[in-house]
């Protein structure tokens, strides 16, 4: 299958393709079917008021939440479903967690495990989950370490860190497990202003490495520089994608126009 | 310009004169000092010279044979029963949490037949219970046996003593183990699960751990408890501190002096499971203080040093 994203590449299977994707909390409708895709190597950024949406769908990518209707499919497979002679097979806690594996996630409020040093949270899974080697793991997680800028705090807990660094440290955790999509659920949002540059760096590098990311965000300058896609959520559906610079600089639809006169 | 270094007052450093006033004078502090004194002094020398209580009588009992053999038995009836209490609490707790109302349900039932009923009678129950079960077999569910013994020869003082006070603190250890799980962040089992960790590994690796630090004050006071709570044992005769005691006295008639005697014991290893605690906090605080406290020897060494480090 080939064919073009709205960034003009030409791509193999999606990373990531969601149609008519929906999900509701009770009688609370969040998602109202959502139509997306994610080329392999893509910088993706979703913006947007809060509640519309942008975080539940982040989430229903690696299964934190289950989607009530639609399909949505990471690198050609079918999230938290399998389908089997025309039906579709709930996957097992095993099956979800072994998923999980290929896809990173960093957390607005970093979810750093509070009894471990910023070493020991990047080996854990590593270690634990994949059974590597002590050593390897070990080099692995130094140069990671090294990477984003926190080499001389390996050995710090998280709350001897600051905001800026403990999302460093957890962007390092979430690389050991060597994932093939990472997403950030408004990785800047609980910090510091004078922090945000920091972590924007590290993504920047990742982006520049070819890692696909979707970035949940309000920071528009990253969206406008690094994104090569972004989309304007609001009430549960797509109202707009486009070229970051396009989107932002001229934006087509009005409530994209309402929300941007305001954040920019 | 003038010269006059008074004039420029924030270039130097002058420290100003130091007050001098009579402080407020607070006579009922002294005067409840004073009746306070008086009322332990008349104590200590009631004690000390009250011929009936026999301070010889309790010197020589402290360090008896059978004494020091009950206290051996008294500490270890407590950490079994704290070891069982533990470990059967956090699996109730663990169920408890359990999204299945069959597994939750019965750790339900469970906490609530084993507080709700005396310790007391729960030592008297499984001591006695030999005598409405006539055998104990292993085997299928409604089918053949490969093992069966009369349980007379199972439960022996000890055993139910062990199964009394055990099941009992389970009970209550599967509150305090279930309030410390809740009491972790959810965002630490989303991380964990994000990073393709299982319900199980998350439980152990992350969840646990940290729980532990909530569950240590109420668990030290729990332990506490139980090394006094083993004396119930003397219901159904088993020889631990204070049964020991009563034996003796019942020879002796020395009753106040072996109680005395049997009340230092729990007094000496009460303190050296509260200095235990202490220390027990400080390593479970490792990530959740920037700085842990010293320890006492800390403290002493900083003071004796000269440093202001133990001061705080």
């Amino acid at each position: 299958m080939t064919e073009v994203t709205s960034t003009g590449t030409v791509t193999g299977t999606p990373m990531v393709k969601a149609e008519g994707v929906h999900k509701h909390f009770g009688s609370n409708q969040v998602l109202k079917g959502i139509d997306l895709e994610v080329a392999p190597r893509e910088v993706f950024c979703v913006v947007g008021p809060s509640g519309s949406g942008k975080s539940t769908f982040l989430r229903c990518i690696n299964h934190l939440e289950n989607v009530d209707g639609g399909r949505l499919s990471v690198d050609g497979e079918l999230v938290g479903y399998r389908q089997a002679n025309g039906k579709l097979y709930e996957l097992r806690d095993r099956e979800v967690a072994h998923k999980r594996r290929e896809i990173g996630m960093v957390f607005q409020r970093f979810n750093l495990f509070p009894h471990m040093t910023a070493l020991e949270n990047v080996m854990e899974a590593p270690l634990r989950v994949r059974k590597e080697a002590k050593s390897e793991v070990r080099d692995r997680a130094e140069k990671l370490l090294a990477r984003v800028g926190m080499k001389d705090k390996s050995n710090a807990y998280p709350n001897q860190l600051s905001g800026g660094q403990q999302q460093r440290v957890a962007i390092a955790r979430a690389l050991a497990m060597q994932p093939k999509l990472m997403l950030f659920d408004e990785p800047t949002s609980a910090l510091d202003p004078e922090l945000v540059g920091e972590v924007l760096d590290v993504m920047r590098g990742l982006a520049q490495e070819g890692m696909t990311m979707i970035v949940v965000t309000h920071e528009m300058g990253f969206a406008r520089e690094v994104g090569d896609t972004l989309v304007f959520m609001d009430g549960g559906v797509v109202v707009e994608t486009g070229n970051p610079r396009e989107v932002l600089l001229n934006p087509q639809h009005e409530r994209t126009k309402a929300f941007l006169s305001k954040v920019l | 310009m003038t010269s006059d270094p008074a004039a420029t007052p924030t270039s130097t450093a002058v420290r100003p004169e130091e007050l001098t006033a009579v402080p407020v004078r607070h006579p009922g502090r002294w005067v409840a000092a004073g009746i306070i004194l008086v009322l332990l002094a008349q104590l200590a020398h009631w004690l000390v010279t009250n011929p009936a209580l026999n301070w010889s009588i309790v010197g020589k009992y402290l360090l008896e044979d059978s004494i020091l053999q009950g206290v051996e038995r008294t500490l270890l009836l407590t950490v079994i029963a704290m070891a069982m209490g533990i470990l059967i609490g956090i699996i109730l707790a663990v169920m408890r949490l359990s999204p299945n109302p069959i597994v939750s349900g019965v750790a339900w039932i469970y906490i609530w037949l084993f507080r709700g009923t005396p310790v007391i009678v729960q030592l008297i129950f499984w001591y006695n219970l030999p005598t409405v079960l006539k055998s104990v077999s292993l085997g299928v569910p409604f089918g053949p046996s490969w093992f069966a013994t009369d349980p007379q020869t199972l439960i022996t003082q000890f055993a139910a003593v062990c199964l009394g006070l055990g099941l009992n603190e389970a009970a209550y250890m599967a509150e305090i183990a279930r309030a410390g799980i809740l009491s972790v962040d959810e965002g630490q089992t989303e991380a964990s699960a994000a990073l393709g960790m299982s319900k199980g590994l998350t439980m152990r690796r992350i969840v646990l751990p940290q729980a532990m630090r909530v569950m240590i004050p109420p668990t030290g006071n729990e332990t506490i408890s139980m090394l006094k709570t083993t004396s119930l044992a003397f219901v159904i005769g088993y020889a631990e501190l204070l049964t020991t005691a009563q034996i003796i006295y019942a020879r002796t008639f020395q009753t106040i002096p072996l109680l005395i005697t049997a009340s230092l014991w729990y007094l000496f290893l009460t303190s050296v499971l509260t200095v235990g605690q202490y220390y027990l906090e400080r390593r479970f605080a490792r990530g959740s203080l920037r700085n842990l406290p010293p320890t006492p020897l800390q403290k002493a060494f900083a003071r004796f040093s000269g440093t202001r480090e133990g001061s705080r």
